[in-house]
C-alpha cells in the first residue's frame, strides 16, 4: 500500500536545490524502483521513468508528466570569523529567514541557524524592516578554524525543517513547491500498475525549474512527448492572495486554462474528472504560467501541454502548506486520464488543416 | 554539563510565562532529594533552602526563572486561523514561517506569511497582523482544539553541536534552572541557599518579587542567560569599528553585571563576585550593555533591601526558537557559583 503522506516526508526533507538536484534523483530513481520499467536521465540531470503501454499501439504514444524536483535554496557568499554569509539561489524569501535551522553542506553537511539580535538589543528603527539577505548570518556553532576548514564560498545552504502534520490532512514543509506535485506522480504510477494503457508513460522529475524552467525544456526534447502534463503549486486561500488567483485547500487540483494549454487536452481531462467524479478547479492563467508547461509547450515542434495543480500556502517559505488530499487526487486523474487514451487521442488534439465544415465532410 | 539529558528536557519543556507546570514538576523531581523547606507557593514559585556547614554567613538567595517567552492565542478568523499575542518580549520580524506548538496539546501549527510573488514589501509586518494555521478551514473547527488564552510556544528541537555547542530552545532561562539544580545537587556548601524557581519573569519579575518575601535573603544571586550578541556585521562600513555592542561572547566565560535597566549591582558583592573568579582562575566577562532586566532587579528592593547581583551564561539568539551556548561557559559559570558559595562571609558586604 502506498503510503503518500510519508512518501512526500522523504521527498521534501532531503536536500536539492536548484542545479543540485542528485540526492533527489535518487530518492526518486528508489521510490520509482518497480513501478516504471526504467529510469533514463538527460544531460542537465532531470530523471525519466519510463512505464511502457501495457497494450501497445501503432504508432506508439508517449505522454510526458513533469514536477520539478529542485527548491530554491542559498549559497555561501563569504565566511568571517566562522560565520557565514549568504546569497541566494533564487526565489528565497529573505523575510522569512532570520531564526529558521538550515543547513550548510560543505565537506561536511552542518546545522546551523540564521542569526537574530535578541529584541532587548535591538533599537527600535531596527525593528522596522527585516534585514536583506546582505544581513542574514548563518551560525553553524562551530570554531572558525572547522568552519573556515569545512566550508567553502559556493556551498549550498538550504532550510532544514522537518515536514508536520497540521490537523491530519495537511501537512506543511519545505520544498513541497514542487514535491507535493512529484509525489503525485509517484502516485499516478502506483495507480497505474492496476491498470492497462496504451500510452506509454513518461514520468519525469525535472531539475533547475525555479531558476528558469530549464530542466523542462531539455527533458521535453529529450522525450519528444506526444502530449504532457505539468505539474506545479498554485496559491490558496491567504491574506495577500486575490480571491480569483486562489485555489481552495482540499477542493482538488487546479487545472490551467489560458493560452499556455491545449484546449482539447483540458477538455479531455475535465471529462475524465467528470466520469471518475475528481474534484478540479479552474485556475485562469492569461500568460507565462511561470511553470515546467511554458517551457515544454515550445519545445521541439510544440507539445500539447496541460497544467495540473496543487493549491498551496506561503509559498517559497519553510511552512508551505498542502491538503494530501490535493495530491492523491491529482495522481488518481492523471491514471485515469492516461488510461482513456487510446490511439485515436492525437487525431482529436490537432487542429485540422482544413477549416471547420470541410474536409472530411 | 557532560550529561544534558536533563537539559535537554528543560529546554523542550514548554513553560510560557504563567503556565509554568511542565517545568516546575520537572525541577521538583530533581531537587526533591537535596533540599529542606520545598514549598510551591501561590503564583507557583518554587522556594526551598540547602542548609550550610558555615556558621555566621550571609544566607544568599539564588534566582532563576523557570518561564520563558511565548505567544498566547487571542481569537479565531472565520476561515480557522489564529490571532495571537506575545508573552515577553518577542522580535515581531522572526515570526513569518515560524512552526510553533499551540496549547496543552502541543497543536502544531505554522505562522502564514504572503509569498514573495504577491508581496515584497520589507516593513515590518505588525504582531496583530499575523496568523497561526493550524489546518482547520473554519471557526469551529479550530475552535474544537484552540481557545483564546492557549499558550503557544516555539517548535524547536534540541541538539549538540561539535565538542562544546547546545542548541535549543528557552535557554533563557532553563539555563539558570540547570545551573541551579546542579548547585542544589552538589555541596553543602558554606553558606546556606535559599532557592528560588520563578515564575513570570518575562512580563515584569513577577514571581521573583514574591519569592524574595518567602525566603528573606541577606544576598542574592540571579542566575540567568543572557544575550550575546558576539557576530561580524556583515553590512559594516570599512572604517565602522563599533557596529552592534556584543553585550557579552561565547568561549568567555560567565558574564558579570555591573548595571542593567532594573537594578544597579551591589558594589560589594560585584567586587567579591569578581574577585572570586579571579582567586579561582575562573574566566568570566563584563557584561557591556545596560539594557535588559533580571529578577535581581525585583529582589534588590525586596523589604528593606536585599544586596543583589546577577551571573549569566552568555547564549546567542535568546528569545527566538534556537539559542546556542557552550558548555565550557556553563561549566565556568558553576565553578564560580559554587566557588562564591564557599568563600562568602559578612565581611565581603561591608563598606
Amino acid at each position: 500500500m502506498f503510503d503518500l503522506k510519508a512518501h512526500l516526508k522523504t521527498l521534501v526533507e532531503a536536500h536539492a536545490p536548484s542545479g543540485h538536484e542528485a540526492p533527489l534523483r535518487a530518492i526518486v530513481a528508489q521510490a520509482w524502483d518497480g513501478l516504471v520499467a526504467r529510469t533514463e536521465q538527460d544531460k542537465l540531470g532531470s530523471l525519466i521513468g519510463i512505464k511502457p503501454a501495457t497494450r501497445a499501439i501503432n504508432p506508439p504514444r508517449k505522454i510526458m508528466l513533469a514536477a520539478h524536483m529542485d527548491e530554491i535554496g542559498m549559497m555561501v557568499r563569504d565566511v568571517v570569523d566562522g560565520f557565514i554569509y549568504l546569497h541566494r539561489i533564487s526565489g528565497v524569501d529573505n523575510r522569512v529567514m532570520m531564526a529558521q535551522p538550515v543547513r550548510v553542506h560543505g565537506r561536511e553537511s552542518l546545522p546551523g541557524i540564521v542569526a537574530s539580535v535578541p529584541p532587548h538589543l535591538l533599537p527600535a528603527a531596527a525593528r522596522k524592516k527585516y534585514p536583506t539577505f546582505d544581513e542574514l548570518i548563518v551560525d553553524v556553532g562551530l570554531p572558525a578554524a572547522d568552519v573556515e576548514r569545512l566550508v567553502r564560498i559556493g556551498d549550498l545552504v538550504t532550510v532544514d525543517v522537518p515536514m508536520i502534520d497540521l490537523n491530519g490532512k495537511r501537512v506543511a514543509g519545505k520544498a513541497m513547491d514542487d514535491r507535493a506535485c512529484l509525489a503525485a506522480v509517484t502516485a499516478c504510477l502506483h495507480h497505474l500498475q492496476g491498470m492497462h494503457h496504451a500510452w506509454d508513460v513518461y514520468a519525469t522529475a525535472t531539475v533547475q525549474e525555479e531558476t528558469g524552467l530549464y530542466g523542462a525544456a531539455t527533458a521535453a526534447h529529450y522525450i519528444a512527448p506526444d502530449i504532457a502534463i505539468a505539474l506545479d503549486v498554485c496559491f490558496a486561500p491567504q491574506a495577500g492572495v486575490d480571491a480569483d488567483d486562489a485555489k481552495e485547500m482540499g477542493g482538488g487540483p487546479g487545472i490551467g486554462i489560458g493560452p499556455n494549454f491545449h484546449p482539447k487536452l483540458l477538455d479531455k481531462i475535465k471529462a475524465v474528472a467528470r466520469d471518475y467524479e475528481i474534484k478540479l478547479q479552474d485556475d485562469v492563467i492569461p500568460g507565462a504560467s511561470g511553470t515546467d508547461a511554458w517551457a515544454i509547450q515550445v519545445a521541439l515542434e510544440g507539445i500539447p501541454t496541460a497544467l495540473l495543480e496543487v493549491p498551496l500556502r506561503n509559498m517559497h517559505s519553510p511552512v508551505e502548506t498542502v491538503d494530501l488530499r490535493d495530491i492523491e487526487r491529482a495522481g488518481r486523474l492523471m491514471a485515469h486520464f492516461i488510461a482513456s487514451l487510446d490511439a485515436d487521442f492525437m487525431a482529436a488534439v490537432e487542429w485540422p488543416t482544413a477549416p471547420a465544415g470541410e474536409g472530411n465532410a | 554539563m557532560n550529561d544534558t539529558t536533563f537539559f535537554k528536557q528543560l529546554s523542550e519543556t514548554v513553560g510560557v510565562s504563567g503556565k509554568e507546570e511542565a517545568v516546575r514538576d520537572l525541577i521538583l523531581n530533581e531537587i526533591r532529594d537535596h533540599v529542606t523547606g520545598l514549598r510551591v507557593d501561590a503564583l507557583g514559585n518554587i522556594t526551598a533552602v540547602k542548609k550550610g556547614k558555615g556558621r555566621g554567613r550571609p544566607r544568599l538567595m539564588l534566582d532563576a526563572h523557570m518561564d520563558e517567552i511565548g505567544l498566547m492565542a487571542t481569537g479565531i478568523e472565520g476561515d480557522g486561523l489564529i490571532r495571537f499575542t506575545n508573552i515577553g518580549g518577542v522580535d515581531e520580524r522572526i515570526l513569518p514561517g515560524l512552526r510553533v506548538k499551540v496549547g496543552d496539546s502541543a497543536l502544531p501549527g505554522v505562522i502564514t506569511w504572503t509569498p514573495i510573488h504577491k508581496n515584497r514589501d520589507q516593513n515590518a509586518v505588525a504582531l496583530k497582523n499575523l496568523r497561526i494555521d493550524i489546518g482547520a478551514s473554519t471557526r469551529d473547527e479550530a475552535g474544537a482544539k484552540v481557545k483564546a488564552g492557549d499558550r503557544i510556544a516555539f517548535d524547536s528541537y534540541f541538539a549538540e553541536i561539535g565538542a562544546n555547542i547546545l542548541r535549543g530552545k528557552a535557554f533563557d532561562n532553563r539555563v539558570g534552572c540547570a545551573l541551579l539544580v546542579d548547585v542544589l545537587k552538589g555541596g553543602p556548601y558554606a553558606v546556606d541557599v535559599l532557592a528560588a524557581f520563578t515564575v513570570q519573569e518575562e512580563i515584569g519579575l513577577r514571581g521573583a518579587r514574591v519569592a524574595a518575601k518567602i525566603l528573606q535573603p541577606d544576598v542574592a544571586l540571579a542566575l540567568e542567560g543572557t544575550t550575546a550578541n558576539d557576530l561580524p556585521n556583515p553590512v559594516a562600513e570599512a572604517d565602522d569599528l563599533l557596529g552592534v555592542n556584543p553585550t557579552c561572547r561565547l568561549e568567555a566565560g560567565p558574564a558579570i553585571t555591573v548595571m542593567d535597566r532594573s537594578m544597579i549591582a551591589h558594589p560589594k558583592l560585584l567586587a567579591f563576585v569578581r574577585g572570586t573568579a579571579d582567586r579561582h582562575h575562573i574566566p568570566h566577562q563584563i557584561k557591556t550593555l545596560l539594557g535588559g532586566g533580571t529578577d535581581a532587579g525585583a529582589i534588590h528592593t525586596s523589604g528593606v533591601g536585599v544586596p543583589s547581583g546577577v551571573i549569566s551564561v552568555p547564549c546567542r539568539y535568546i528569545h527566538s526558537p534556537t539559542a546556542y551556548l557552550n558548555r565550557e561557559d556553563y561549566a565556568a559559570t558553576l565553578r564560580l557559583v559554587q566557588a562564591i558559595l564557599t568563600d562568602l562571609k559578612w565581611d565581603d558586604l561591608k563598606d
